[in-house]
This record gives C-alpha cells, sequence and structure tokens, in this order.
C-alpha cells in the first residue's frame, strides 16, 4: 500500500497501457494484488491504480447554456474488464470515448487513465497515451488506397516499429480476428463485418490495454454483429480492457457483461451481467437505484466514501 | 523506417498535389529571383565602389580656353598660378589628407578621351585646347572632399573642385533605387508565397485527413504526423529557391559576364561565382519561409 503512494505516477509508461501477448499473459495490476482490494479498505491512490479508466466527478460542458454532456460522473472500469456503454444519441457515450482519449478536456473532475490523470499528460506526451489505446468506429475509417496488410501495417508504421516486426506482427493479428488469407484484398473488395475486423486489427496491433469501440456494430447485419462481438470478445480474454458504445440491444444481451447506462450526461445504471434495458424500472435518482439493482460483483461508481462496498 | 514511411507521404503528397505545388514552386522561384536581384544589384555597387573609389576621387580642373566659370574670367591659367596650386598640394595642411596626386596635362585629357569615345564622332571635335588639365588627388580619405575643396576652389585659376565620387554617388542612387524597387517586388511576391504556401499545404492536409485522423489515434507522435506536411512545403521552395539561384548565375554569366563586360570594358561587374554566394541565402529563405507558413497552417488546420 505504501509502496503505491509514495511513488505517484507522473508519466503514462506505455508499457502499463500494454498487453504483452504470450502464455505469460502481463497484467500490470499484478504487482497489485486483487486479494488485497476485496478483503480490506484500499487506499485512493491504489484504487486510481487498479483501475484502467477512472472517471473522477467528471463534468463535461460544451456549452454554457445548455445542460452538460457529461454531468459529475463516476465511473470505474478495471483492468480486463468488458464493458457496453449504452444509453441514446446525445446521451454521453462518445464524451465519455472523447475523454478518455483526451481529444477533450473534462470541464471539471479528473479523468485517469492507467493511474495518469489525463489532465497531466503534456500535448506531446499525449501520443503516448493513444498508443496504449485502440479505438474502433462504427464507420471502420480504413484508407480505401492500402490493402487490408497495409491498413494494418499502418498503424505501426507510423509509430515507428521496423518492418521485421510488422511483417511478424501484422499476419499474427489478421489471424486473431479471422482474417487470414485476404492480407491482399482492399477495403472494397471485403463486406462490412470483414472491414471491421480490419479495423479492429489495427486497433489492437500496438498491444493496446484499452480498446474503446463506438458503436463498432452499427453498420452491421445481426450475424455478423455477433461475429464482430466474438473478436472483441477474444481480445478481451487476452486481458485487453473493452468499452463499447452501443444501441445494439440483441448484442448487449447476448453478451451479458457489465452494461453501464448513461441518460442526458448522467449514469442511471452501472450493472454486471446484465441485459440492455434494465429490468428495474427506472425511476429517479441513479445512486439509489444501482444500490437497489443488487449488484454482485461490480465496481461501484467510484466515490471515496463508498468504497468499502467492494 | 519512419524515415522511409516519412519520404513515402512526401512523395504521396507532392504526387496528388502537384499542380498546386508547381505553383508554389514559381512562386518562391520569381519572388526569390527578386529577392536576388536586389542583391546582385548590392554586390555590384559594392563592387564597383572598391574598383572606383580607388581611383576616382578628386579633381582640381584648371582653368581652360573655353572655360566659362567665373574664376576663369582672367583667362587660362598660368604656369605660376600652376606652380602655386603644386605647391599648395605638398604642403603640410594639405598633404595630411591625400594620399598622392597627379597632374593631368591637357594632352593627357585629351588621349583619355579619345581613348574613352573612340568610336564616337566626338572625338574629332574636340581638341586638346578644349579640355582641361587638371590636379587629380587620391585622398587619404575620401570623406575629406569639403577640406581640399575649401582650399582649391578660391585659388586663381582653379575652375572647379570635383568630388568624382559624387558623379558615381548618382549611379549608385539610380542602382540602389532599382534594388528597392527589387525587394519592395521581392516582398509582395513573398507574402503571396508564403500564402500558396499555406493554402497548399492546407489543401494537403485536408486531403489525408483520413490518414492523419488514423495517425492520431493510434498514437502517432506530433513529428510523424506534421513532417510529411512540413517538408513538403519545404521541398517545393527550395525547388524554387534553386531555380532563382540557376537564373541569377546565368545573368551575371551571360548578361554581366558575356556580353555587359564587353560593351563596357572598363567596369567590373561581379562574377558568377560572387552571385552563387546569393545562392545560400536564397536556399535558408526559401526553406524558412515554407517552413513556418506550413507550421502555422497546420497548427490551424491539423489537430493533433
Amino acid at each position: 500500500m505504501k509502496t503505491a503512494t509514495r511513488q505517484p505516477v507522473r508519466a503514462v509508461d506505455p508499457e502499463s497501457l500494454r498487453i504483452v501477448e504470450g502464455p505469460g499473459l502481463y497484467f500490470p495490476h499484478h504487482e497489485f494484488p486483487c486479494t488485497g482490494s476485496r478483503t480490506g479498505q484500499l487506499s485512493r491512490d491504489r484504487r486510481v491504480l487498479r483501475a484502467m479508466i477512472r472517471f473522477e466527478n467528471v463534468t463535461k460542458v460544451y456549452d454554457q447554456k445548455a445542460r452538460p454532456a457529461l454531468d459529475a460522473i463516476n465511473l470505474e472500469i478495471d483492468r480486463g474488464e468488458f464493458a457496453f456503454l449504452v444509453g441514446a444519441s446525445g446521451s454521453g457515450k462518445s464524451t465519455f470515448l472523447r475523454l478518455v482519449l483526451k481529444e477533450d478536456r473534462a470541464s471539471s473532475g479528473a479523468v485517469y487513465v492507467a493511474g495518469q490523470n489525463v489532465a497531466t499528460i503534456s500535448s506531446w506526451r499525449v501520443p503516448r497515451l493513444r498508443r496504449g489505446i485502440g479505438v474502433v468506429f462504427q464507420d471502420f475509417r480504413l484508407l480505401p488506397q492500402k490493402t487490408v496488410f497495409a491498413n494494418v501495417a499502418f498503424a505501426m508504421q507510423v509509430i515507428g516499429k521496423s518492418r521485421s516486426v510488422i511483417r511478424d506482427t501484422v499476419p499474427e493479428v489478421l489471424k486473431t480476428v479471422g482474417l487470414e488469407g485476404k492480407e491482399h484484398r482492399f477495403p472494397h473488395e471485403l463486406s462490412g463485418g470483414e472491414q471491421q475486423r480490419v479495423a479492429i486489427a489495427r486497433a489492437v496491433v500496438n498491444r493496446p490495454g484499452i480498446l474503446l469501440a463506438d458503436e463498432p456494430t452499427g453498420n452491421l447485419d445481426p450475424t455478423t454483429s455477433m461475429g464482430i462481438m466474438g473478436v472483441l470478445d477474444k481480445i478481451n480474454q487476452n486481458g485487453t480492457t473493452v468499452v463499447m458504445a452501443t444501441h445494439d440491444d440483441d448484442i448487449v444481451n447476448e453478451m451479458r457483461k457489465r452494461v453501464v447506462e448513461l441518460r442526458n450526461g448522467v449514469i442511471i445504471r452501472d450493472e454486471s451481467k446484465a441485459l440492455y434495458t434494465s429490468m428495474i424500472p427506472v425511476v429517479g435518482a441513479s445512486r439509489r437505484l444501482k444500490d437497489a439493482s443488487g449488484r454482485e460483483d461490480t465496481a461501484p461508481p467510484a466515490t471515496p466514501g463508498s468504497e468499502g462496498a467492494r | 523506417m519512419r524515415l522511409a514511411f516519412i519520404l513515402g507521404e512526401i512523395g504521396g503528397g507532392l504526387r496528388r498535389n502537384l499542380s498546386m505545388v508547381v505553383s508554389v514552386i514559381l512562386v518562391t522561384f520569381v519572388s526569390l529571383t527578386f529577392v536576388g536581384a536586389a542583391g546582385m544589384l548590392q554586390l555590384q555597387i559594392n563592387q564597383m565602389k572598391g574598383f572606383w573609389y580607388d581611383k576616382v576621387q578628386v579633381a582640381i580642373f584648371l582653368c581652360s580656353d573655353g572655360a566659362t566659370s567665373a574664376s576663369c574670367a582672367t583667362g587660362p591659367v598660368t604656369e605660376e598660378q600652376q606652380a602655386n596650386l603644386q605647391t599648395l598640394l605638398e604642403s603640410a595642411a594639405v598633404t595630411q589628407y591625400v594620399n598622392d596626386f597627379t597632374f593631368e596635362s591637357q594632352d593627357d585629357a585629351y588621349r583619355h578621351f579619345t581613348e574613352q569615345f573612340a568610336n564616337s564622332p566626338i572625338v574629332d571635335s574636340v581638341t586638346p585646347d578644349q579640355l582641361p588639365s587638371s590636379f587629380r588627388i587620391n585622398m587619404e580619405d575620401p570623406e575629406k572632399y569639403q577640406v581640399i575643396s575649401e582650399i582649391f576652389s578660391s585659388q586663381p585659376g582653379v575652375e572647379t573642385v570635383i568630388d568624382q565620387r559624387q558623379l558615381l554617388e548618382q549611379l549608385f542612387t539610380v542602382m540602389n533605387g532599382a534594388s528597392l524597387v527589387a525587394v519592395l517586388v521581392a516582398g509582395v511576391m513573398i507574402v503571396c508565397a508564403i500564402l500558396l504556401i499555406a493554402t497548399t499545404i492546407r489543401l494537403s492536409a485536408f486531403s489525408r485527413r483520413r490518414e492523419t485522423g488514423i495517425m492520431r489515434l493510434v498514437g502517432a507522435s506530433k513529428t510523424v504526423i506534421q513532417l510529411p506536411f512540413i517538408l513538403e512545403g519545404v521541398i517545393a521552395a527550395v525547388v524554387g529557391a534553386a531555380l532563382a539561384s540557376g537564373t541569377l548565375w546565368a545573368v551575371s554569366k551571360f548578361f554581366l559576364g558575356d556580353y555587359l563586360s564587353q560593351q563596357y570594358p572598363d567596369t567590373a561587374f561581379i562574377s558568377p561565382g560572387q552571385t552563387l554566394l546569393l545562392a545560400p541565402a536564397l536556399l535558408i529563405l526559401g526553406a524558412s519561409l515554407a517552413g513556418i507558413s506550413s507550421l502555422l497552417t497546420l497548427r490551424k488546420y491539423l489537430k493533433v
């Protein structure tokens, strides 16, 4: 416990965000044994370090006159967790993802990624933060003039990986997402599902600790979507924390993972192994509802006072 | 690897934006040619100053038959007046300002005149009598012309004291004016170049926003994202600067060197080698113009 308080993390170490593949998966949080977290009170510093993504009372205001996009959000997503972010358009899902990537600054409150308050990351270190985070979008965002291989290799080239490392890694990742033998196709020669697999391969090729997916199945039919979910699940199994914003109720109901529901910038539900729509009628404030939702092993929205609940 | 990647990006960008790149090259070429022309004029002025100031300085023209000025009312200079002047020139009051002096007789003057205007019919109508004899003074300090002028102007037998530098100064004024015009034109052209480079880089950044967006997301550093764009502008500007240097060199070699120096064999023109001294300055100027304007543009249009 003391070690954690004595060593405040000042800079994001990209290694702490990265997952090393292989039999001995590297979980940086092993330094902070889970047993301790279950048995006793954790110091705040330690909780900050253990969580992969942690929002502390985060408010984001785009327009002073309108309501905040995010309103005093407290949320903690642990390393290796798989969480759905659900809610209507405009509920704050995309803002949440943007804050994690430091595309925007929180108006107030603190966002921690891998134990580091992103507000303290200097602009020239932001790329290092982003190397630890993979992102997938609804519209794939592939480069149309590049082949599948080149699209995935691009993500490695631009951060200066050597040609031999690229040659070794890309086929491996393409295999993980189920695109073996399609290295030399162009994006327009692929189906939507396959294109999204390429995008996922690109997002995880640098072994990020976090994968953010912004409605990755929004353009896909249900069967293809389930295939994509299989890929994301596999990546999650390998130790990557996955946060997926989605409207797709079938998928959420099928996966039975943690569900965080946002409405008008407020978390109105945070359940583990949950369904797209809560089985409990949603009335009134969120905090009381969550307490009534009968969660077993989900982290509560992290307010320092509520930590004993875990 | 990263270098190869950046070079590839630059190549792609230049190819995709070819017409804009060509216009950037041409605009920097023209503007830097004007900058270089101004520089050449200044070099030429310095060259001529060095060449002439050693030779011509102050001339004391003595009264001749044709002299019309009031100081020559008594007729042409007498031998006695001339001897007095020579004594005065050798006196301590004057020698402190004078390196040395020579006497140019009317015959000497006529010979120089006929040499200088060998091809002109005016030679036939001039006789040695009409040309004034003179003392040619090489000054210790050319700026002390006033002292000599005051001492000698009022002496009998002196028609006029001329600082020949003043004749040259007129020429230099004209040349300075020309180089000022060149600098002004260059200034306008440089503004054009800066705006054009900014627009080109903006277009280039816009046409590649997909790539740069992905680069941002996967954590490419600012350098890797921005460098290709900046280098694109810099390369175009450097090509323009190289063309401008080449043009200036050609002007000094073929126009000054082969043509003008034959027309005016007495005049020392700058050599092509001297012109090439301007080339590094033009290259650096072009590169920094492009670099700075693309950097500022990117700051606005390419978020990293």
